[in-house]
């Protein structure tokens, strides 16, 4: 019996619990109501087996992030089980038992922190209770060592596994009268673990998506328009049927509202398309090639990057349709200021490239369905599924299963809709799987930006007048998901003169959030003008940066308060890392350059080393990463891991990622010319935590923001050639 | 029709088209899902075999080329005397996040030291280039390459 049959059958009891606003739902069940073998869970994350093993439930999907591992020792830390006997499963997705279950925003750490903890010292108390109980002592009499209760005054002991049964019988109590360990006793937090799954990983065992296989289960490919949400005009399904081994070929209308150009919600509803369901994906694959589908015309089919970056220039030119901040008096300061620097920058599209494409596995029985996604947010597809299909929520269950990567592409869940569509007009369990092609032509992109900047310096190097015009994507003041800007902008509210000026153009192109969304675009830019400033101004970047920020340790308030101090101080940390001082004695042709940025809830101070060559290839040596996320790392194998690759993520979209848009369709098609990092351009990342006695949050994002324009202003460091535009290429740097 | 190959020292029989992948005989019809599709055309090094003992992408050898050629795969590292080694350093250095590109990354990496025990850098560079890892786990696959070939490992 696994633990998920056991808790289909419990009355559970709602409990409210402060963390997070979330709620956790604790298994009550009565000894009528208690399974055969008189075993159930402690709550709906922890069950304790006979022979003392612990099951632990993890309630995120897991994306390569580490939160099937990391979010388990929250609560085997205070439920003091040796991790050697924890056992952790992936949960179901229960919203009412778990909350919002989701892989986003860097979000785990700072609403489980204290929740988790929170629910680990619940099921000790429980356990303590019932051997309390046994010896008719008060739990106040006992203590636990890892994996058993012990009587303090006799030092008598009990396994948490023969304490199992006795638990049916305890009453758990309110997660917020418990005391939570020390920090200084931690056994598990702040050790390095392993990610749970890494032997299933290097031994290649099923674990994906894709890896799915259900009895009689058939493939199923799906072709979509090249222009997004264009009709299907005709295909040659017989064409595709005579192919051996097709089973199926068919046009799906679609949902006419799943994409709104230009804005709308994260995500979309089922696209218009063919589907062709076979034996094995191959003959499915082969069966599409065969279509020959027409697509009908399109509003949107005469968009491309070229007018888009045309009509970019012509809004620059005239009035800001918003104006999203208005500090002091701008043009006055920049006619008073002792130097002013003016600059157009421009960022593009990106995809979110993940290695597993997109696929879902769906199968009907009884009149009930079944998933199996690799998504980043289950619950939202659920929601879709059902609405699109006509069926109600609770006849849909959709089990998480590990990504091949999110990024934040697995937030929507388009793969999902169709393969339930797919599924139900075969009759059969399918499996979708997108070709790499279907991948990128049909992302949710990285918006491309265009910010158009003024500044100024006075004599002693301040910054007295910061103006950007963000020219964007969007229907009116709504803009298209993650092509937004906030008025607090950083460097807002530090620079007495601020303006910040929105204008918007429709978009035909479905855009979303990619890892640190807005701020992976936002931080090139900013970051490389105050860079542009500090140098204008002729000073240290790396002083001027801490010259910015001020003297105040917060400024502004909750929830958009700016830790300035915090700030300050990963940036003398990377200063010191990296030998900022000795940079003048680097050869020709090389530099440092530094950034941070706040994101995430985290403090990220960068400095990259480069060698740029006559023939203007960049090689980038180290880059060094200083980072304040609060007061304790909870898994650091994980933690670094996550910081190395998001710093290198983040100089591969610099270096070589755009996606670019022709005739309303996106031009790239594979890694062929869509390229990724590979390791002979993979520097070293030197990174330190700095401990501070903020509650610590999370390391999915917030260290690629920076590593962009630390890369940026190291170029110019090195060449005096300054990166306006992404991506870099040899053209721009050429000596 | 079917086709008798040899996989991790074993002989199978994939019924399927001539031209069908092996990747995609190996994943869908015999059941060795550690080989992973990641781009279709030898961009990423995702379904990595190895063929008499070479790295080979196995989404572009057509079934019927494959002859009595010895294919192994991630399934079968763990018999394999230097995979065995690459797996485990690859463990203690918890090298993976999404770990989807990990099979394809042991696969170079084994092929790799089978023939140079001690590689350097740029012998690394080399050989492990054709494998993206999207989570750009890169510091990780050096380190737990020189750690499986006792090697200072910074």
């Amino acid at each position: 019996m696994t633990f998920h049959d056991l808790k289909a059958n419990r009355r559970e009891i709602l409990t409210s619990v402060g963390a997070g606003g979330l709620t956790l739902a604790f298994a009550m069940a009565s000894k009528a109501e208690a399974q055969d073998d008189g075993l159930k869970p402690l709550n709906a994350y922890v069950q304790v087996a006979p022979n003392g093993k612990v099951t632990i439930q993890a309630k995120n999907p897991e994306v390569g992030q580490g939160i099937k591992t990391m979010l388990p020792m929250l609560i085997a830390e205070e439920l003091d089980v040796a991790w050697e006997d924890v056992v952790i499963e992936t949960a179901p997705n229960d919203p009412k038992a778990y909350g919002r279950q989701f892989a986003g925003g860097s979000m785990a750490t700072p609403l489980h922190w204290e929740e988790l903890r929170r629910v680990g010292a619940v099921a000790r108390a429980m356990l303590i209770q019932a051997a309390a109980t046994a010896w008719n002592c008060g739990p106040g009499d006992c203590t636990t060592a890892p994996g058993e209760v012990i009587h303090t005054a006799s030092g008598k002991k009990r396994t948490y596994g023969s304490l199992a049964l006795a638990c049916a019988n305890v009453t758990a109590p309110d997660p917020k009268s418990l005391t939570l360990k020390d920090p200084k006793a931690y056994r598990i937090i702040g050790k390095p673990k392993a990610q749970y799954d890494v032997a299933k990983i290097v031994t290649g065992q099923p674990l994906f998506g894709i890896d799915i296989r259900r009895p009689g289960m058939l493939y199923a490919t799906y072709e979509k328009a090249p222009v997004f949400a264009a009709k299907v005009a005709g295909a040659d399904l017989d064409a595709a049927k005579s192919v051996k081994g097709v089973r199926k070929a068919f046009i799906v209308e679609g949902d006419p509202n799943a994409f709104s150009p230009g804005g709308g919600a994260i995500g979309q509803g089922l696209m218009p398309g063919v589907a062709v369901v076979a034996d094995s994906w191959w003959a499915a694959r082969k069966g599409r090639d065969k279509l020959n589908t027409k697509w009908a015309e399109h509003p949107t089919s005469k968009q491309s990057s070229k007018l888009y970056a045309e009509q970019a220039k012509a809004m620059a030119a005239g009035k800001a349709q918003r104006t999203a901040r208005n500090d002091g008096d701008v043009d006055a300061a920049l006619k008073a200021s002792a130097k002013t620097v003016e600059a157009a920058y421009y960022y593009p599209f990106l995809s979110h490239a993940n290695l597993e494409p997109q696929n879902c596995t769906a199968e009907f029985k009884d009149g009930k369905l079944e998933i199996w996604a690799p998504t980043q947010f289950p619950e939202p597809g659920r929601q879709l599924t059902a609405k699109t299909l006509g069926m109600k929520p609770e006849d849909i269950t959709v089990h998480m299963i590990r990504g091949g990567g999110g990024f934040g592409r697995r937030l929507a869940n388009d793969y999902m809709v169709e393969a339930a569509w797919i599924a139900r007009e075969t009759g059969a369990p399918v499996k979708l799987l997108w070709t790499r092609e279907d991948d990128m032509a049909h992302d949710h992109y990285r918006p491309a930006g265009f910010h158009y900047f003024r500044g100024g310096v006075d004599a002693a190097g301040n910054v007295t007048a910061w103006h950007d015009h963000f020219v964007t994507f969007g229907e009116g003041a709504t803009p298209a998901p993650s092509a937004g800007m906030s008025g607090a902008e950083y460097p807002a509210r530090f620079v007495a003169n601020c303006r910040l000026e929105v204008s918007s153009m429709p978009l035909g192109v479905p855009t979303g959030p990619l890892r640190a969304p807005g701020s992976n675009a936002l931080a090139f830019v900013m970051q490389s003008f105050i860079d542009e400033l500090a140098h204008a101004a002729n000073a240290d970047p790396l002083a001027f940066q801490i010259t910015l920020l001020g003297t105040k340790d917060v400024v502004g308030e909750a929830p958009a308060a700016y830790g300035a101090g915090r700030m300050r101080g990963v940036l003398q940390a990377v200063g010191e890392m990296s030998g900022w001082a000795n940079r003048a004695k680097l050869p020709k042709g090389e530099g440092l350059g530094v950034a941070c940025y706040y994101s995430h809830l985290g403090y990220f101070a960068e400095v990259a080393h480069v060698a740029v060559a006559a023939d203007g290839a960049v090689k980038v040596k180290k880059v060094w990463v200083a980072a304040d996320v609060g007061s304790q790392i909870i898994n650091p194998l994980g933690a670094i891991n996550q910081v190395q690759g998001s710093v290198l993520d983040g100089l591969s979209e610099a270096l070589h990622q755009a996606i670019t848009i022709d005739a309303g369709r996106v031009e790239q098609s594979n890694f062929t010319d869509y390229p990724l990092m590979r390791i002979s351009e993979a520097p070293a990342v030197e990174v330190k935590f700095l401990k501070t006695a903020f509650p610590p949050t999370g390391l999915g994002e917030p260290a690629l923001p920076p590593a962009i324009p630390a890369l940026t202003n190291a170029i110019f460091a090195a060449t005096g050639k300054r990166i306006r535009s992404l991506p870099i290429t040899p053209d721009m740097l050429k000596a | 029709m079917a086709y008798t190959l040899n996989v991790n020292g074993k002989a199978v029989s994939a019924d399927v088209d001539g031209d069908t992948p092996l990747l995609w005989a190996l994943r869908d019809t015999l059941g060795f899902v550690g080989t992973k599709y990641g781009c279709g055309v030898a961009a990423c090094g995702a379904c990595t075999v190895h063929v008499d003992g070479e790295p080979m992408r196995s989404c572009q050898i057509p079934v019927e080329s494959v002859g009595k050629a010895k294919i192994s795969t991630i399934e079968g590292m763990a018999a394999h005397p230097v995979g065995k080694k690459v797996q485990a350093a690859w463990m203690e250095l918890d090298v993976a996040q999404c770990g989807y590109c990990q099979a394809g990354q042991i696969m170079s990496a084994t092929a790799l030291l089978a023939k140079t025990p001690k590689p350097n850098d740029a012998q690394i560079d080399e050989a492990m280039n054709g494998n993206i890892c999207r989570c750009a786990t890169y510091v990780r696959i050096r380190a737990a390459i020189k750690r499986a070939s006792g090697q200072k490992e910074a």
